[in-house]
């Protein structure tokens, strides 16, 4: 069994190896965002804030913080409602086309992002439509909805379908049977769908450096600094956005899981 | 029905629209609508055009076989050999870089790679070096892993945690050894999850620019590069176009032949 027991501390070793991989450049980003020296390198030079206080004094950067957040949050809201209806079509009725239905529904996440920036431009400019932060949006529900349409699909799948049907012979309407029994029911999903569309929307680049014009967002000015030289304040503006998304898909995991033991608790 | 509507007008009608396009002139910078069929064969007597597809289709295979096999330990060992409270917080910690800025990630490692990098002034140390870590391959490759290793180990690891227990334990028992186990059981039991993995590898590699711009130099050129160089430089939209259109195809062909390979009935 010796010879098994090896076997199994290699692979444990191997999982921590894939764990530092995966770890090392974002904990890298932070390190660097508050290490003096111009050009990153070790050994480190010391702390600083520096970096941090060169891009808080920076008006552009305020101004694409300012962008992103108009269209993570649009967007959340736009992407959570139509992922709500998708799932909920999905989950009550059976119709033909439903194949095509759901594949539209899902198959933006599968074309590369490059793609879907040309393709949104090539429509948007032709519609004077480009360049504007709604622009940004609307490319942005398009790749976001289907998140939240997974996201609320699974929860309604644990869902007792009579409870639905118990409300209607009770006689509430389609519309009062939805307000009062689906709604609550997925009001923890339709949360985290609302974190996580915000949070993919935070980060997407491609998508919004072909359609943003002279509004940018965050990762589009990452981008761009990224283009030029090395450049510390990055690593500041990355640890920034870093914190912002984990905090919203934290959020996003909390809301689900204390829902989910509550209910354990009460029964349902 | 939104979302019919929202997903026709805004993910539909711009794929359909950039059909329209490849047939459109550019004329004085501009671009006019019309049926001219030039772009399409400029582009496919292009060598470069023909370079970069095979470049970037072969940049994905490698990316997706590469990540396959490096993913496959792993979520092995995740799936079954350890407690199921640390299974869990492996498959947290391996969602949280997927809301990291893949870009910053990037940049992370350009610190690493590049000639006066960590690595290189590592390897000064002992003597060695230094390496060209940087603008080849081997960097586009790492940054690929960086997008899509923790994806392929999460769906490999879900298939793998509902392989039904007895049916490994009914190998053994019949004195099957433990790698063939591994290689004859529980690999064809898990294979939509490791399918998926490598058709998610393969779909965001093959589009993805970060990387082997950024790490990998950008030159020579892959298709996504191709397409930001004749979008953002000319005004060469139609020829663009035409790149994107042959990417969506090629795409499509390969996951529905992969798809239906997933769900073949297990003869």
């Amino acid at each position: 069994m010796s010879q098994g027991a090896s076997k199994s501390l290699l692979l444990r070793g191997y999982v921590v190896l894939v764990f530092i991989f995966v770890f090392t450049p974002i904990v890298t980003s932070f390190i660097f965002s508050v290490n003096s020296d111009r050009f990153p390198t070790i050994p480190l030079g010391h702390f600083t804030t520096h970096w941090y206080e060169t891009i808080f004094a920076d008006p552009d950067v305020w101004d694409a913080f300012r962008v992103s957040g108009i269209v993570s949050i649009t967007v959340a809201t736009l992407a959570t409602f139509i992922g709500f209806c998708t799932a909920y079509t999905d989950y009550r009725y059976n119709f033909t086309g439903k194949a095509l239905y759901l594949s539209l529904a899902l198959l933006p996440p599968t074309i590369p992002l490059v793609i879907m920036g040309l393709a949104m431009l090539a429509l948007l400019a032709r519609i004077n439509m480009s360049g504007e932060i709604y622009s940004i949006v609307v490319s942005h529900v398009v790749l976001c909805s289907p998140f939240a349409m997974a996201v609320i699909r699974m929860r309604l799948a644990q869902i007792n379908p009579d409870l639905e049907s118990a409300a209607w012979n009770l006689g509430a309407s389609n519309w009062r049977a939805m307000q009062e029994v689906i709604v609550p029911f997925c009001r923890p999903a339709i949360a985290s769908a609302f974190c996580l569309t915000a949070a993919v929307s935070f980060d997407e680049f491609a998508v919004a450096w072909f359609v943003s014009g002279l509004n940018k967002t965050v990762p589009v000015m990452i981008l761009e600094i990224l283009q030029g030289n090395t450049d510390p304040q990055i690593n500041a503006i990355g640890s920034i956005v870093f914190i912002t998304s984990m905090t919203l898909v934290i959020l996003a995991q909390l809301i689900l899981m204390r829902k989910t033991i509550n209910q354990t608790a009460t029964g349902i | 029905m939104p979302i019919v509507i929202w997903q026709l007008i805004f993910f539909v009608f711009p794929l359909i629209f950039l059909v329209v396009l490849s047939f459109w002139l550019v004329k004085n910078y501009r671009m006019v609508p019309g049926f001219d069929t030039i772009n399409w064969v400029k582009m496919f007597s292009k060598g470069y055009f023909w370079d970069a597809y095979w470049r970037t289709l072969g940049y994905a295979g490698v990316a997706t076989i590469v990540t396959s096999i490096l993913a496959f330990p792993c979520a092995f060992a995740l799936a079954f050999k350890v407690s199921p409270k640390v299974r869990r917080w492996a498959l947290f910690f391996l969602i949280v870089p997927f809301f990291t800025s893949y870009l910053v990630r990037t940049y992370s490692w350009q610190i690493f790679l590049n000639d006066n990098g960590i690595f290189n002034t590592l390897f000064a140390l002992v003597g060695l070096g230094p390496f060209q870590l940087l603008n080849n391959f081997f960097g586009t490759l790492v940054g690929y892993l960086t997008l899509c290793l923790p994806l392929v180990v999460v769906l490999q690891l879900i298939s793998l945690a509902n392989v039904d227990r007895t049916l490994i334990e009914a190998a053994h028992n019949l004195g099957c050894g433990r790698l063939r186990t591994v290689f004859q059981v529980i690999v064809p039991l898990a294979k939509i999850g490791i399918i998926l993995g490598a058709v998610f590898t393969f779909i965001l590699t093959f589009g993805d620019f970060v990387s082997p711009y950024y790490l990998g130099g950008s030159k020579p050129p892959t298709l996504s590069i191709l397409i930001i160089d004749t979008t953002k430089s000319g005004q060469q939209w139609p020829r663009a176009a035409v790149v994107a259109i042959v990417m969506i195809v090629t795409l499509l062909t390969i996951m529905f032949a992969s798809v239906a390979a997933a769900y073949r009935k297990r003869s």
